[in-house]
């Protein structure tokens, strides 16, 4: 059982959680993410990416959007509230080195995952260039923190509500002209805007990495659902990723995986909300 | 084949066995009683259901065919066994109606008679030396020790369990367990019991391993694996789930930080092989891991209630030929598919599966394909899995396994329509403990190295045993290492310090 030490809401359908996980805690590096699981008889497993982690109190932060039933779950908790299970630190930790300029690109929910990792990068002693992004100002998260690691902050929302008014490919492109062009790019967020960042740098030849999140069950290399094609080979997410090079990841064919089970998650969704309303009115009516 | 009901098979041995009444039974005598059939539910009925598909012998079924027993001087049998149960005393135990003596014969060599009357490969192991089935010139009438054995920790288990294992005073020493399977749980069982504090790490939330994850609920009852846990609770071990040796902690932290004086490694074949054919990563394509995972472990059958989802199939392909693949497919018919196909590149005489999981698989009409293989798997413009492109198969001359290299055939291509492909074909060992802990030496196929005679690995205090070491195996044969590792680790704690 993992206590909740701390909520906060970061946006309509973002949320941050502390909670205690003391072996995690110290254990875990930039890039490694856990599997959560809200219900250990009936729930599903999924994987959350490990935004930060506090040795000394014995917590780990996690971020996450609510999309799916568990997700969700999560979001309606409260200070003090339980998470039956927790599997980690998964995955292998991000190759941390002094590359010289970073540039670290995070989309949406991403940005959590991608503060660990600028974190590790700065303290090697990188300059770090970070690009935000997200649909809109409300949507930008972890601003502050980043700014405070940043050597250079961009910020960047889909409808121009906040920073510039465009999508992240340009920036980074425009980063990767300079002269001399960036050393590495490191980029997390939704598996499109992934692929078109890892168009992006190609040309320029940068080196890029980005971190896959896809379906998994065991989180262990044990059951092979969250496999992916990377220059040509099948590659496993849990174990042998969650970062790949970009340049070689096949987005088309794993963004095809992650919808296998879209049509259950819309009904089991549908359901859960249905569910929370309720739960929601009969907390009102006591 | 007509389906005798498990009232008509108990009254047929009843009558036998009054008519054997008094009777001085010649060895000609025994092996003229029939072969007791194994009680089952109708292929009909377990199509629709996840219940256990084999119901057990009635007592006078087990004791007909435990008249069957020659009790033969040399024992052959025993030579089968990988933990060399006293299978003609406790066989006999039975025949005399003598049960609870039986179970305690059984239980001086086996930890798991529940688990292993229930899926041993018995026909290959205690029953292929079999007197009878020898002079009745067919293994399939050989005495059904499996049958018999499970019988007698039934009975056990409805009589309140296994009496609980005495466990010496404490002694202060510790031994730290990875993995929750049959051989991690025969040296927890057997290091516990000499007074040592055991703990067992499981990186699933359940502890049981492959006997819950992997094995299904039709095949073995997820009850007994929960007693057997519950066994070793009552011992005392400490059972930490959700909990990864090699990322939670460190393998060599255990014994530096933690104070463990021995570790046992158990975590089994874990990685899922593929055929490494095009369009294997399409939407549609399962490891038999994932797919029997999320139907047993992940309870994803039970669809009211699970979150965790399950495919939606119509036309189904196994591909493999032992007991995953067999479980796979008649998870595949329980889940709904119309229609389930089993194909494989050999025949069925050099199928691994036991022999009762492939006739239990054809009465509930999975569709067998033998000498084919898929050399693609062919998808739309969705990424879905539309069929598979298969050529033909011919037996050449046997390979290093000793069984006969399958031969393609020349423009023998065809298409097979199929919607779902789940890989069966078997397991690598699970490259984290070995990633993570220097020093642990490992073969080429990244199986742990031990001492044949002690289980230990190259690392002091470090000891392995199951599919880590052997690749995939069976259940006793896991059971069968942990039992050596435990005498070793044992040992090692015995002396002093």
């Amino acid at each position: 059982m993992h206590r909740i030490l701390h909520k906060e809401q970061l946006s309509d359908d973002v949320f941050l959680l502390r909670v205690e996980a003391p072996l995690i805690a110290q254990e875990r590096q930039a890039g490694q993410f856990v599997i959560v699981q809200a219900d250990n008889n009936f729930g599903e497993r999924i994987p959350l990416t490990i935004a930060d982690a506090d040795p000394a109190e014995g917590s780990i932060t996690l971020v996450f959007q609510t999309v799916g039933k568990t997700t969700h779950v999560l979001g309606a908790k409260a200070v003090g509230d339980s998470i039956e299970s927790i599997l980690g630190p998964l995955g292998r930790p991000t190759h941390i080195g002094q590359f010289g300029t970073v540039v670290a690109v995070g989309g949406g929910i991403g940005v959590a995952p991608l503060y660990p990792i600028v974190q590790a990068m700065k303290k090697a002693g990188n300059r770090l260039i970070v690009i935000l992004g997200a649909r809109n100002k409300s949507l930008i998260i972890l601003e502050d923190k980043m700014r405070a690691l940043a050597d250079e902050l961009i910020i960047t929302t889909d409808d121009g509500s906040y920073g510039r008014k465009a999508l992240v490919t340009e920036p980074l492109k425009e980063v990767c002209q300079r002269d001399p062009k960036p050393d590495q790019c490191v980029v997390i967020g939704p598996p499109i805007m992934m692929k078109f960042c890892a168009e992006a740098t190609r040309p320029f030849m940068v080196p890029t990495l980005v971190s896959l999140n896809t379906i998994m069950v065991d989180g262990t290399g044990m059951c092979g659902g969250c496999r992916v094609t990377v220059g040509g080979e099948t590659k496993f997410v849990c174990v042998d990723g969650p970062e790949f090079d970009g340049h070689k990841v096949d987005f088309d064919n794993m963004m095809r995986r992650l919808r296998a089970y879209k049509n259950h998650e819309e009904a089991a969704h549908h359901q859960c909300h249905l569910d929370l309303e309720a739960a929601k009115l009969r907390k009102a009516g006591q | 084949m007509s389906h005798a009901t498990p009232e008509s098979l108990r009254q047929d041995a009843e009558k036998a066995l009054e008519a054997l009444q008094g009777k001085r039974l010649s060895p000609r005598d025994r092996m003229a009683i029939p072969p007791q059939e194994m009680p089952t539910q109708s292929a009909e009925d377990r199509r629709g259901n996840m219940r256990e598909v084999a119901l057990g012998y009635s007592q006078a079924q087990a004791r007909l065919e435990a008249l069957r027993c020659l009790q033969c001087k040399n024992a052959p049998c025993v030579n089968g066994c990988p933990v060399r149960i006293d299978i003609p005393a406790f066989v006999k135990a039975i025949a005399d109606g003598q049960d609870a003596e039986a179970i305690a014969l059984i239980r001086r060599n086996s930890l798991l008679p529940a688990v292993c009357g229930r899926v041993c490969p018995q026909e290959v192991q205690c029953q292929a030396p079999c007197t009878v089935g020898k002079a009745l010139k067919s293994v399939d009438k050989a005495v059904s020790i499996g049958r018999l054995e499970r019988y007698a920790s039934d009975l056990e288990r409805a009589s309140g369990g296994c009496p609980k294992p005495a466990v010496k005073p404490e002694t202060g020493k510790r031994v730290a367990v990875i993995g929750s399977g049959p051989a991690s749980i025969t040296v927890a069982a057997d290091v516990r019991r000499e007074g040592h504090a055991v703990t067992l790490y499981e990186a699933f939330h359940k502890p049981g391993g492959v006997l819950l994850y992997g094995i299904p609920e039709f095949r073995l009852p997820k009850k007994i694996v929960e007693q057997e846990i519950d066994a070793l609770k009552a011992m005392g071990v400490v059972i930490e789930t959700n909990f990864l040796i090699g990322r939670t902690r460190k393998l060599q932290d255990l014994i530096a930080k933690d104070g463990f004086d021995a570790v046992f490694v158990g975590t089994g074949a874990g990685l899922p092989k593929f055929m490494n054919i095009e369009g294997e990563n399409l939407v549609g394509v399962f490891s038999a891991n994932e797919y029997l995972t999320r139907a047993n472990l992940m309870r994803a059958y039970d669809t009211g209630h699970a979150d965790t989802p399950l495919f939606k199939s119509r036309k189904v392909a196994v591909l493999g030929g032992g007991n995953v693949a067999m479980d796979s497919a008649r998870m595949a018919v329980r889940l709904g598919a119309q229609e389930v196909h089993l194909v494989y590149r050999r025949t069925e005489a050099e199928m691994p599966a036991r022999v009762e999981e492939v006739s239990h698989a054809k009465e509930e009409g999975v569709l067998f394909h033998m000498l084919q293989n898929p050399r693609r798997i062919l998808g739309n413009e969705f990424g879905l899995v539309t069929g598979m492109e298969c050529v033909r198969y011919t037996l050449g001359e046997p390979d290093e396994s000793g069984r006969r290299r399958p031969v393609e055939v020349p423009d023998s291509a065809f298409l097979m329509e199929v919607d779902t492909v789940i890989v069966a074909i078997g397991n690598e060992s699970n490259p984290l403990i070995r990633q993570t802990t220097p020093g642990l030496a490992v073969n080429r196929r990244g199986n742990l190295i031990v001492e044949e005679a002690t289980g230990q690995t190259s690392l002091d205090r470090v000891y392995a045993g199951g599919d880590i070491v052997l690749g995939a195996a069976t259940v006793i044969l896991a059971m069968g290492e942990g039992r050596k590792a435990a005498a070793s680790i044992n040992a090692l704690l015995a002396q002093p310090s």
